[in-house]
């Protein structure tokens, strides 16, 4: 029998090591985000007082007149809110469509649709937020006749939109994974397909179906280049048709003028903070959920 | 023998194959009726014609009659889930719906209308008991259905397609996926079902054939051969072809 060379293990031993070194770059990346938006969110809270700054409804940073306030409930509301509104509009466009794509759909015609969903998915959001701004922000103020369109309804009009594409692939994919003898079975028993559809493949895909909910959910609420300029972005509580302030606007928008090591400047890392939990509660959740399909 | 369905003239293509040629059979009522012959001679396809499932094949195309209940189920005007309640199946493999033992058993009475739950209770009962697979799950029909055995799950398809109230089960080589004795008590179940149901079986295994059918219907690349009593077909069989098959030397 041959032996390896000398070289042939070196050379494996370093492939491997390239490997690992790959894998502790995002490993790497993430804890590094991390740590680093702890310690650059933290100092405001401190500052602040949690309660106050979770809590507080005015926002004002750079008051001059008056003591400054640093309360970011309009911006974890209107995140909510929108995130909520895009969900429960998107959700049931994006699975019924799935439904469509997976079951029903004749392939030429479902060829197109896929060829749609991914071009949706490939725009880059600047672009969605140049379109709301140009034909829903003006539609909503005439529609509702109001002194400015861009409100929380253009946002959740807008997000709807970019969460669709991953709604749609995530539980088309759930759903074509369904065993077709479960529908088989019954249409057997004189089910039509409709009702086999709703009845038997959605139930079967469920947990599939859920993360490709959460999918959205973390997609809506990190969201800021779209809905910045479609949103009015004034640090109002949010209403329907009131001008708001999400937390990644609020970020993207101040971040620019604040002076450098200012209080404003810290609080905006804390609001960075907040949201890179919330997205973390959305991930752990995720995971529950891909476990809980994987033990089924 | 009294007649349940009478096939006519009934021909089925995939696309451009001619899978079944001319058949021409009446399926006796009340009885087993075995349909046997190698793979691919049609015996499935055939089948799945009675509860028109081959409907759901693409590019399908079929001619002839069937008459059940004096009345063509290919006739436009059939109402197929109706039909489908009518003639209830039982696939190959056991395939459960992911869902508690009872919701299985009740899905087919909840699609045709029935919420009541003291009435779903009764055909839940009902049904398991037929399929003799009551005292088994009793006590834990809220459990899923995916936990039980092969067998077992086999006989709650069966008895889910007995809550719907058939006239006719057919059964697609429905023990085949099975070990020896869940086989048998599918066999033996079966030859209970016959008083209150008309069986049609698909098997592969001619002593099963032997064992419980009344009539038999030997397939053989898309004909009929020839459909007699079971007895007969075993002790003396009409055509040549029928013998070679049943005495080994093909298939």
């Amino acid at each position: 029998m041959k032996n390896k060379t000398k070289w042939q293990e070196l050379t494996e031993k370093g492939i491997n090591a390239v490997f690992m070194l790959c894998g502790i770059v995002a490993v790497g990346f993430v804890l590094c985000i991390t740590v680093h938006l702890v310690i650059a969110g933290l100092p405001a809270i401190m500052k602040i007082g949690l309660p106050t700054f979770l809590f507080g409804t005015t926002w004002q940073p750079t008051a001059t007149t008056t003591e400054p306030s640093f309360g970011i409930l309009p911006f974890i509301l209107t995140s909510i809110y929108g995130t909520a509104g895009a969900v429960l509009i998107g959700v049931p466009i994006g699975l019924l469509t799935a439904i469509f794509l997976a079951k029903a759909a004749p392939p030429k015609f479902a060829k197109v649709i896929h060829t749609a969903v991914e071009l949706l998915a490939g725009i880059p959001s600047v672009v969605y937020g140049l379109v709301g701004m140009i034909i829903l922000v003006p539609g909503i103020q005439r529609a509702f006749d109001l002194p400015s369109g861009a409100t929380l309804l253009a946002a959740i009009i807008v997000l709807t939109i970019m969460i669709l594409p991953s709604i749609i692939n995530v539980s088309e994919t759930a759903l074509r994974a369904v065993p077709r003898e479960y529908e088989e079975a019954s249409m057997a028993l004189g089910a039509t397909e409709m009702e086999t559809f709703f009845r038997v493949s959605l139930p079967a895909a469920k947990s599939g179906i859920a993360a490709a909910v959460v999918l959205g959910v973390g997609r809506a609420i990190g969201e800021a280049m779209a809905i910045i300029m479609v949103s009015g972005n004034v640090a109002n509580l949010p209403g329907l048709l009131t001008s708001v302030r999400f937390m990644t606007t609020a970020i993207a928008s101040e971040m620019a003028y604040a002076a450098a090591g200012s209080l404003q400047q810290q609080a905006l890392f804390s609001i960075g903070l907040v949201l890179f939990l919330f997205i973390m509660m959305i991930n752990v959740f995720l995971n529950v959920f891909v476990k809980g399909r994987r033990t089924a | 023998m009294d007649t349940i369905m009478e096939v006519k003239d009934l021909n089925l293509w995939y696309g451009d194959h001619h899978a079944l040629h001319d058949i021409n059979v009446d399926i006796p009522k009340n009885q087993i009726t075995a349909l046997i012959g190698p793979s691919g001679c049609g015996k499935s396809t055939f089948l799945k014609t009675l509860n028109r499932m081959n409907d759901l094949v693409e590019n399908v195309k079929i001619t002839g009659n069937i008459i059940y209940n004096n009345e063509n189920i290919y006739a436009p005007k059939v109402d197929v889930t109706w039909l489908r309640k009518r003639i209830g199946m039982v696939f190959q493999k056991p395939n459960p719906f992911p869902m508690s033992i009872y919701d299985n058993i009740a899905y087919g009475p909840r699609t045709h209308g029935i919420t009541s739950k003291v009435k779903l209770d009764t055909i839940v009962e009902k049904s398991l008991k037929d399929a003799a697979i009551w005292d088994e799950v009793k006590d834990r029909l809220n459990t899923s259905a995916l936990g039980m055995s092969g067998g077992q799950q086999q006989r709650l398809c069966i008895a889910r397609a007995l809550a719907v109230e058939p006239d006719i089960l057919l059964m697609d080589e429905s023990t085949s996926a099975l070990d020896p004795i869940s086989t048998g008590k599918i066999e033996e179940l079966a030859v209970e079902l016959k008083k209150k149901y008309t069986v049609v079986m698909v098997t592969h295994n001619m002593q099963q054939a032997v064992r419980i059918s009344d009539y038999c219907a030997f397939f053989l690349l898309g004909d009929l051969v020839e459909f007699s009593k079971t007895e007969e077909m075993f002790s003396m069989p009409k055509d040549r072809r029928t013998e070679d098959y049943i005495t080994g030397r093909f298939g």
